[in-house]
């Protein structure tokens, strides 16, 4: 059931949030458990990014030309020079719409 | 020595920048969650339940994908995961805080308040209200997110499909590493998760989005392991 699982999930991520503050202290994570948790959005959001950009709905590769690559690739120019959340989505945003309506 | 509400509002104030993504991204969850044809009530619930952007596009997308309510759930989890990180650093200047109002706070750290609130704590580590900083910044995400879903689920029936917003999801997740991309171990880790995932896209039950973290965090520690 979907309700549930809003629950379950909600339940879920507020432990995540109060579990450290409220049971852990800083010392008792150790050095190299924190270094590898520091890489936990740079594993989970390419995970999602890989495939929303270079695969279609059903699931198969979209071609070299596709309008999402061109965005995708605008999005990560922009954003590795600016470090700007805005900039980056809107101007991947805006040349996907451009390859789309003008070409 | 700073009042209470003279910290909050630096909270709010420090935290400001970052309303100008957070609105779109809430206008963006809130259309997305319905032409993915949930119900205005249920994407709203997503985001006073779970309230956190990233798992909530990610859990309806799974839900509408046809994955199992345990792999939706799981993947809410291991996105997640983060928060324990910011828990253990943030800890440190909430531990004089009473079991009720570290409850309370908890349910307000989120990635950019975490963010903004961090730096005031490392500056300012001996003032007794500092944790209203984190309130402040919080509280404000809370409000805007909140608010932005709505409209969003209000709006987004009047955008037209041809803009592809369900594109906005991928870029939105681009703009959130665009810090880490700097960093060469960091890139080299996400090469290989993405890829992971786009291999492991059509397993069943869409678990790519367990199994390619995994592989990532794998390949993460051999990283660190050579760099000794």
């Amino acid at each position: 059931m979907t309700w549930t699982s809003i629950f379950i999930a909600g339940i879920l991520t507020y432990f995540t949030r109060v579990s450290m503050v409220t049971l852990i202290r800083k010392e008792m994570i150790s050095y190299n458990l924190r270094k590898i948790l520091n890489y936990v959005p740079s594993v989970v959001f390419p995970s999602i990014i890989f495939p929303g950009v270079l695969l279609d709905d059903v699931g198969a590769f979209v071609t070299i030309s596709d309008p999402k690559i061109f965005g995708a690739i605008t999005a990560l120019v922009i954003g590795f020079f600016t470090r700007n959340v805005i900039l980056t989505i809107v101007s991947g945003l805006s040349s996907y719409w451009i390859v789309i309506f003008v070409f | 020595m700073r009042s209470k509400y003279e910290i909050f509002k630096i909270g709010i104030k420090d935290v400001a920048p970052h309303l100008l993504s957070v609105f779109p991204f809430g206008i963006i969850f809130g259309a997305i969650g319905i032409e993915l044809g949930f119900s205005p009530l249920f994407t709203y619930a997503t985001s006073l339940i779970i309230f956190g952007g990233a798992s909530q596009i990610v859990f309806l997308q799974l839900l509408s994908g046809g994955a199992s309510s345990l792999i939706a759930i799981t993947s809410v989890g291991i996105i997640n995961s983060r928060h324990f990180l910011y828990g253990a650093v943030l800890s440190e200047y909430l531990q004089k805080l009473s079991l009720i109002k570290k409850l309370f706070i908890s349910y307000f750290i989120v990635d950019q308040g975490f963010a903004v609130s961090n730096q005031y704590f490392k500056k300012n580590p001996t003032e007794e209200f500092n944790h209203y900083h984190l309130l402040g910044s919080g509280i404000i995400l809370w409000f805007i997110w909140q608010a932005s879903t709505i409209m969003g689920i209000y709006l987004g029936s009047i955008v037209p499909e041809e803009l592809g917003l369900k594109f906005a999801i991928p870029l939105t997740f681009i703009a959130i590493i665009v810090n880490e991309l700097r960093k060469f171990d960091h890139v080299l880790v996400m090469l290989v998760s993405g890829l992971a995932a786009t291999f492991f896209y059509n397993a069943p039950f869409k678990t790519y989005i367990i199994i390619s973290p995994l592989i990532g965090l794998f390949a993460a520690m051999i990283i660190n392991k050579l760099k000794k």
